[in-house]
């Protein structure tokens, strides 16, 4: 496997978006479409502007991405056979049917029947996501809008706000980002990781190259005779097929619309009025202080574990940042050596064992690309007293290999599960359904350590967050684009 | 595990009948008039499901041609004490249930002697696993609702020394008292062992190492030879790992996630061939010695999410069923395999047509993620009726729950032994 490591990333071939987060771009918007047309859909997709992820002298001044649906290929025409080489998750949807709704805690509030989109005539076919530098999206957009008529219908243009520094919660956010590992220095291999690394594989987060595991994610190949003018690059762990999956990957996107006067107000009555606990209370919650700083290693931004703090009375064990990256290697501390850490592996170290509930956070990372809406300044400067009507939130967005291992399992597993890591009776404080499940188990808690005594514990906490459309796309690399517009 | 063929044709009816007895798919309603399982006071888990095996062509790809192997109902619990009291229990109580379902199968004697018919088909299990062996259904209800009762109690204030933890057991202690006296807690003493159970246990301890000892020189004489019949099968059986048809991998996840534990039944068959049958008998010997006297205490290995789980074999060892019931999702189960415990699925089930292939019996197989996932997947049959007696609780509940109970029992603790408790609640 070491012998094809060699080849460099082809970043021409990649959007940008897996590579750049475009702090710049100050304005966006993500244009969800229909295909009305399919040949004047695929002309336009046969040329559109897609920004790629070279680095260039000048930071550019707008950014252009594609990405597709299951629904969306199918519609181009893309061949089914050619199609059903896609995840099993990608080609069913995030709306697919009652189990997976269970799983990802898309139930009550959030049940996709209330949907704005994301759900039967409302599916998109097409994303095009917009970044421009302040005051150059408009031009941007109806350039691209103009271009898109003949081929396209807008079911939803999902805008962002102007400024993207703190949450509509009043959170800074987007700190903790795993490194991709664009120089492909990582070691390759299947062996336990004994320290957590934010370094993680290339593999992870583009298809086409070799995953933490040191496989392949499963992607379509393709006979070269399913391309004969070589538009598609060849898959490095089979030369002799072309690979349509190298350079993308799927994009998970989720409207997430966050009841910002809710979550303060419910802070302060818990809080009994104590501005000074609700804070604290809030950023138990978050495991970040507003400013973003950790409270499990103060003064650092995302290079810490939770090793020092196991129980969780520096950052209580189901905080949002806790239960998103639990930063943890795959076998839990103990002494160095080859027998300590056989006795590990056989389970025989109780003390290992009770911080091995949760295990090998690096297969489960998420690179993040969300944008608030809204007007999220205000809401997150006024906090309880944010009083418009006007609907404030986050258009989620995350990158991954793999749909299941990566996005679905964070999100049922660590998020919305009421067992994570032991506690009982709560699920994520800030994404939380609060539904209650069998056996009178509650998920509406909030449980913080303290030293010397009980937890201190919040309960019959509100739903803070309810989604309104999510949707699995394919942002497919630059080539695999063209190929696509060649409806294959 | 009680197992009888399903009579052909059958089939249909049955799953329609089994189907009746839930309240959600898959999820037994605990007071369903056919087997109330709620009723049995012993019962941990149960399931029923039909033994239909998509997979039965695979071996056609060792040149062994499709076998004719039957459909077979299992029902299978966990319960305490010896299961023919609980097949008793059950013949007794729900006999007119249990007809029904068992009119289904092909030799029932719809005249005769339920629970002598039902023990007859009871099946051996080649290996079987238990969370915590002692730890009754009682007492996880009991320690539950201690654990309720103590939670609503407990103040929640900081507290300012180590006395006033000591104080602050001593009261609640002393509100637990007052409780069990008014009949609202139950704190039963478990009863004993019986000196049989023990004594069988101490025989097994002994019997297998001694087994092992007399097996070894053999063993060491033939190793060159076993090693080059080992190494050059796993090079070259096939592995057979397709992704699982969407339709079923859709039936089994809406039985899912009902629930804070799941459900997983799976069959397939043994390659052929005397080394690897010997192979796998072997080593579920071994897996079973090890889950009866080792990993007896909240873990197997380090997967601390299995309440239960068996392997057996079916017709005269072609063919292998394991059934579990675990903590969590789908997809964190199957993770946890492959990061914790892969070598552990390596020798158990690598000696299972298709497996992904391994390198000296522990390594690659399941590590091969996405072979492994669309195997085990592939494998898996859905659990037409489950039940399990504690609705919500997990292992960590249970465990959790256990070490508060063992908190009030001591006289003195430290001031840190006290602050351990307290966090408990």
């Amino acid at each position: 496997m070491s012998a094809i490591q060699g080849r460099p990333v082809e970043l021409a071939d990649v959007q940008g978006l897996v590579r750049f987060g475009y702090k710049h771009l100050t304005e966006a918007c993500f244009l969800l479409l229909r295909v009305r047309n399919p040949a004047a859909a695929r002309a336009w997709l046969a040329r559109a502007p897609v920004t790629s992820a070279v680095r260039t002298d000048r930071l550019p001044d707008t950014a252009l991405h594609v990405a597709f649906t299951s629904e969306g290929l199918r519609t181009l025409g893309v061949a089914p056979d050619l199609c059903a080489e896609f995840s099993a998750e990608f080609l069913a949807g995030i709306a697919s049917d009652a189990a997976r709704a269970r799983r990802l805690g898309d139930v009550g509030a959030n049940d996709p029947g209330g949907w704005r989109w994301g759900t039967g005539e409302r599916t998109p076919h097409v994303a095009v996501l917009l970044y421009a530098v302040a005051g150059g999206l408009a031009a941007l957009e109806r350039e691209i809008e103009a271009e898109c008529a003949a081929g396209f219908e807008r079911i939803e243009r999902l805008s962002t706000s102007a400024t993207q520094l703190a949450e509509p919660f009043g959170f800074a956010d987007g700190l903790s980002q795993p490194q991709v590992d664009w120089d492909r220095k990582r070691p390759l291999g299947d062996h336990d990781r004994l320290e957590y690394d934010n370094l993680v594989c290339l593999g992870e987060f583009l298809l086409g190259y070799p995953n933490e595991y040191g496989l392949y994610t499963p992607r379509p190949l393709l006979a070269p005779q399913r391309d004969p003018d070589g538009l598609l690059p060849r898959a490095e762990d089979a030369p002799e097929q072309a690979d349509l999956g190298r350079n993308g990957c799927y994009l998970v996107l989720r409207q997430l619309r966050q009841d910002v006067r809710g979550f303060w107000r419910e802070l302060d009555r818990q809080a009994g009025g104590d501005a000074e606990l609700r804070e604290r209370l809030a950023g138990a919650m978050v495991g970040r202080k507003k400013d973003g700083d950790p409270l499990a290693a103060p003064g650092t931004v995302n290079d810490f574990t939770y090793q020092a703090d196991s129980r969780g009375l520096r950052c209580p064990l189901g905080a949002h940042i806790r239960r998103t990256n639990p930063r943890n290697a795959d076998l839990p501390p103990g002494a160095r050596g080859l027998l300590s850490r056989l006795w590990r592996v056989l389970g025989f170290n109780a003390a290992a064992l009770e911080q091995d509930l949760v295990a090998s956070t690096r297969f489960h990372r998420l690179l993040r690309r969300g944008r608030k809406y809204g007007d999220s300044a205000a809401a997150a400067r006024l906090g309880a007293a944010y009083e418009s009507s006007a609907e404030v939130g986050l258009h989620f967005m995350c990158l991954a290999a793999n749909i299941k291992r990566q996005f679905e399992f964070v999100q049922s597993a660590w998020l919305i599960g009421s067992k994570f890591d032991g506690l009982t009776g709560e699920s994520d404080p800030l994404l939380g359904h609060r539904l209650s499940e069998p056996g009178n188990s509650p998920t509406d808690g909030f449980s913080i350590p303290q030293a010397g005594g009980p937890d201190r514990r919040l309960s019959g906490l509100p739903q803070f967050v309810t989604v309104q459309g999510g949707a699995y796309f394919f942002l497919p690399g630059i080539r695999a684009l063209r190929y696509l517009a060649t409806a294959p | 595990m009680v197992l009888a063929p399903v009579t052909p044709g059958c089939e249909r009816g049955l799953r329609e009948l089994l189907a009746t007895m839930n309240s959600k798919p898959g999820m037994a309603d605990p007071a369903n008039p056919i087997l109330p399982f709620g009723q049995f006071e012993r019962l941990h888990f149960a399931r029923l499901a039909v033994l239909d095996d998509p997979t039965v062509g695979d071996i056609e790809a060792h040149g062994v041609p499709r076998p004719d192997l039957p459909v077979y109902l299992a029902l299978t619990g966990s319960c305490d004490g010896p299961a023919d009291r609980c097949i008793a229990d059950l013949a007794r109580d729900a006999g007119t249930g249990l007809r029904r379902i068992f009119a289904h199968c092909d030799d029932f004697d719809a005249q005769g002697d339920l629970a002598a018919w039902t023990r007859a088909h009871q099946r051996p299990l080649a290996a079987n696993y238990i969370n915590w062996v002692g730890r009754t259904v009682r007492q996880v209800k009991e320690e539950s609702a201690l654990r309720r009762a103590l939670a609503a109690r407990v103040p929640r204030a900081p507290l300012a020394s180590g006395a006033q933890a000591q104080q602050l057991r001593r009261e609640l202690i002393e509100f637990v008292d007052a409780e069990v006296s008014a009949g609202k807690l139950g704190l039963t003493p478990p009863d004993p062992t019986p000196l049989r159970w023990k004594l069988a246990k101490l025989l097994h301890l002994l019997a297998i190492p001694l087994v092992g000892l007399v097996l070894l020189p053999f063993l060491l004489v033939l190793s060159p030879l076993l090693i080059y019949l080992l190494r050059t099968k796993e090079e070259s059986d096939a592995e057979i790992c397709p992704p699982p048809d969407r339709a079923a991998l859709l039936e089994l996840q809406q039985l899912e996630d009902h629930e804070a534990s799941n459900q997983y039944t799976a069959i397939g068959s043994v390659k052929p061939g005397l080394f690897r049958r010997w192979l796998v008998t072997w080593l579920l010997v071994l897996i079973d010695y090890t889950a009866r006297h080792i990993f007896t205490r909240g873990f197997l290995a380090r997967v601390q999410t299995i309440h239960f789980a068996f392997w057996a074999f079916l017709d005269d060892k072609r063919r292998l069923v394991f059934t579990s019931n675990y903590d969590g999702g789908h997809e964190a189960y199957m993770d946890d395999f492959i990061n914790k415990v892969a070598w552990g699925l390596n020798l158990s089930f690598s000696h299972g047509v298709g497996w992904p292939r391994t390198r000296w019996l522990l390594a690659r197989g399941a590590r091969i993620e996405n072979k492994f996932k669309n195997y085990q997947r592939r494998h898996q049959l859905p659990t037409e009726v489950w039940y399990k007696a504690y609705p919500g609780l997990t292992l960590a509940d249970l465990e959790r729950n256990q070490r508060i109970r063992e908190g009030l029992e001591p006289t003195h603790l430290t001031d840190a032994q006290v602050e351990a408790w307290l966090r408990l609640l």
